[in-house]
């Protein structure tokens, strides 16, 4: 079976790559929806989509400490430039979309992830 | 092996790279990942806490054959109730800190599930000390 890439997402759903075009082939075999950092931290499966309000630059190293294959930033919640920077330096794909996090796990669900 | 860190009071964008550089020093010694995660995600707790309630401090890290021990110490306000600290849940973090996602009073409980022993000593109104070991064997 072929898993959904992070790039799938941009081409197929729309989403908007705002750092980290480095590894857009990161596949998605496990996601994960959480805003409190320690919480992310401490549950987030391995390797999971980060799916998020958060898009200060923290996140980039809790997405690095749960080996994120990528941020998705849902609602168009904003994020600062230092942690695009942050997430360019560190390889690690920040997605931006319109869509809730519903909607993003829906999408999700869809593509058997 | 010996490593040390500078934590800087207040700096949210740097907090945690103490942290982050510790994990890739891991990786290049060749630890085992699921054993790195532990580490760091326990060390990345305690660092934060350094940056959201003291007012920096110095890390330092040693890798030892059977273990790494990170001690983390700062010279913040203390912690006047220690197991209560230790709770899920409880935080004294301000509203702003809470909106980026911390203070959700996880911290030290991610500490304790993430290390095999940990050590918390303060002194209110002189400084707190969090030491955390992790066996490799
Ligand atoms: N280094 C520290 N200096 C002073 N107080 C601390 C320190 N670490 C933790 N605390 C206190 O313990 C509480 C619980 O810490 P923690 O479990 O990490 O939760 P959080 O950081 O989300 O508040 C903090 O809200 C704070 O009152
Ligand atoms: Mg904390």
């Amino acid at each position: 079976m072929i898993n959904l890439l992070v790039k799938d997402l941009t081409e197929k759903y729309g989403f908007e790559i705002s750092a980290g075009g480095s590894s857009l082939n990161n596949e998605i075999k496990k996601a994960y929806i959480g805003d409190l950092l320690s919480w992310v931290m401490g549950r987030a499966p391995e390797g999971s989509a980060w799916v998020t309000i958060q898009g200060h630059i923290n996140v980039i190293a809790v997405a690095e400490l749960i080996n994120a294959a990528c941020i998705i930033v849902c609602e168009n919640a904003s994020f600062t430039p230092d942690t695009i920077s942050k997430a360019d330096s560190e390889g690690i794909p920040l997605l931006k979309t319109k869509l809730t996090a519903y909607e993003v796990a829906k999408i999700f669900v869809a593509e058997n992830v | 092996m010996n490593f040390s860190y500078q934590v800087t009071k207040e700096d949210f964008s740097s907090a945690g790279d103490a942290s982050s550089n510790f994990k890739r020093t891991l990786k290049k010694i060749g630890i085992p990942s699921n054993i790195i995660r532990k580490i760091a995600i326990a060390m990345y707790e305690a660092e934060i806490n350094m940056v959201i309630h003291a007012d920096g401090g110095v890390i330092e890290a040693e890798v030892l054959p059977e273990q790494v021990v990170v001690r983390l110490i700062d010279k913040g306000p203390g912690i006047e109730d220690i197991d209560l600290a230790m709770k899920e849940g409880f935080s004294t973090a301000t509203d702003e800190i809470r909106n980026l996602g911390f203070g959700a009073g996880m911290g030290l409980p991610n500490m304790k599930r993430n290390s095999d022993f940990l050590k918390v000593n303060s002194v209110v109104g002189e400084g707190t000390t969090v030491e955390i070991i992790v066996n490799l064997v």
